[in-house]
């Protein structure tokens, strides 16, 4: 089980977060100007990386609020957490 | 190749069995392919088989990573069944369940293919309800299912516990021609049988790069072991498709996920059927060898790490030790994960790309071992014709944009 570094909490069990799945996809402004691959890109399409991924998690058994993480999707290492609205972090460093 | 019989042991033993060969060559990589296939999984060694022997496509390399059926077919749950509800899906597995049938006489191989029953069991209305509407479905796509009562379920397969339990078993779905097949002997067997027929196998190369013309257009693959070129790349690659997708600039609606698999010690025969329950999130059968054969959720988060969080291990034995008391006194031998990548509606993509002469075969999540035969079929006739075969025609990566999703996902049949 992770142990994950809520900003606001600080490190609790994973049990207690829900995941929302890649970060920082923000919803278009104006949906209808979109074409249809820009709509599917946003919808669908995601980076799926393998190293640094950019994260969305709730603490929904905590605050119950969204933050965002930075992780490595090789071993599971939490390289950051950042509250919502702040950029992504931008770390140097191997993948571990 | 050596065909295996009867009469082929008895002449072997009298030599002391020191005449078998290998079952494939080691092969060298060529400069050029008319074919690649990155992955040599059970989908990729099937695709490269039925190149070979429907296509007259032989000259064709199948390029592993790590060794054949190292992936996601060796740790698999080997569970086999055609019971999907939407049309296009029950083509698509009921087309596999087909060759299953033919396959160990097919390849000269035996893949223990057991037809022994898929039984998923329901525990609420909803369930109920879901579940005969699969039935008539399937019926209708002349797909074998049918309903039984919580009493039928229970002489179908004694073991189990119908009623002393939180949410008690009203009845269930069996697909009969569901059932069990040896996963490694599944990639042994096409892998045997595509090597006889001059496909190069080779492992141990990591594939670093597909490298585009001016035109855009596929000319080869980087490779640890040096550029191979090739017109036509099939990418076969399970967890890992949005990683050499991305080496031709394609974003792919796919997210990887640990899916974890555990088995008990070995008893004697226990377990006579499969039996799935989506509503407590259980899948058990047994294996020849005797194990308990026990499929876990995914965990919540993407992750290229196949393992996964003790927590969901846990709560798929509290449903099986529940289902099946007896097995409560059960030592687990062993527990894995394998990466799945999960499409948004949770059916496979098995198409043509934007980039000519790169074809995808990707996106079967938490299910993709039932469907290998079927699914290295169709992939194998895309790839040839350069279209897709009527069965995958709807499974292409444009349903997305076009809004003909197939949700399997809504569908709710399978345990996700």
């Amino acid at each position: 089980m992770l142990i994950i570094n809520c900003p606001w909490c600080g490190a609790r069990p994973e049990i207690e977060f829900r995941y929302g799945g890649e970060a920082h996809i923000a919803r278009p402004a104006d949906p209808s100007a979109l074409s249809d691959q820009e709509w599917a890109d946003f919808l669908y399409n995601r980076t799926n990386p393998k190293g640094r991924h950019a994260e969305r998690w709730r603490h929904i058994h905590g605050c119950g609020r969204y933050f965002n993480a930075v992780r490595d999707t090789v071993s599971d290492f939490f390289v950051a957490t950042y509250k919502a609205g702040e950029p992504r972090p931008d770390i140097a460093g191997e993948t571990k | 190749m050596q065909k295996f019989s009867g009469f082929e042991l008895f002449r072997r033993a009298l030599g002391g069995h020191k005449g078998w060969q290998p079952q494939w060559r080691t092969p060298e990589p060529k400069a050029e392919y008319d074919v690649i296939i990155v992955g040599a999984g059970g989908h990729g060694l099937a695709c490269a088989y039925y190149l070979a022997k429907e296509h007259g496509i032989t000259n064709v390399a199948v390029i592993e990573r790590g060794w054949l059926g190292g992936g996601n077919t060796g740790r698999n749950t080997t569970i086999v069944r055609s019971n999907y509800l939407f049309d296009e899906s029950a083509a698509l597995y009921e087309h596999a369940v087909k060759l299953w049938e033919g396959l160990s006489a097919d390849l000269n191989y035996n893949v223990m293919y057991s037809a022994r029953g898929v039984l998923m069991l329901a525990h609420n209305h909803h369930d109920e309800i879901s579940f005969k509407r699969h039935v008539h479905s399937n019926n209708l796509n002349g797909v074998d299912n049918e309903w039984l009562t919580a009493e039928q379920c229970k002489e179908f397969c004694p073991p189990l516990n119908i009623s002393s339990m939180r949410y008690p078993i009203i009845g269930g779905a069996l697909q009969r021609r569901g059932g069990t097949a040896r996963h490694d002997a599944v990639a042994w067997g096409f892998a045997r049988a595509a090597d006889a027929r001059g496909v190069d196998i080779i492992q141990n190369c990591e594939v670093t790069g597909i490298r585009r013309g001016p035109d855009g257009a596929v000319q080869g693959v980087e490779t640890s072991k040096g550029f191979i070129g090739a017109k036509k790349i099939g990418v076969s690659a399970a967890g890992h498709s949005s990683v050499v997708m991305a080496m031709a600039g394609v974003r792919m609606p796919l997210e990887s996920f640990p899916l974890q698999a555990l088995v008990s010690e070995p008893v004697k025969p226990a377990f006579p059927t499969v039996v799935m329950s989506n509503t407590i999130h259980a899948y058990i059968s047994q294996s020849d060898k005797g194990e308990m054969v026990i499929g876990a959720g995914t965990d919540a988060y993407t992750s290229y790490s196949q393992r996964g969080a003790l927590h969901i291990t846990t709560h798929t034995l509290d449903a099986i030790c529940e289902l099946v008391p007896q097995f409560r006194r059960l030592r687990m031998l062993r527990n894995w994960g394998g990466i799945v990548d999960v499409t948004p509606d949770r059916s496979p993509i098995i198409a043509k790309t934007p980039v000519p002469g790169l074809y995808v075969n990707c996106g079967w999540g938490t299910g993709g071992f039932k469907a290998t035969p079927g699914s290295g079929n169709v992939f194998a006739h895309t790839i040839a014709r350069d279209e897709p075969h009527p069965i995958n025609a709807p499974f292409t990566l444009e349903r997305f944009r076009d809004g003909f999703l197939i949700d399997e996902a809504a569908a709710a049949a399978v345990a996700h």
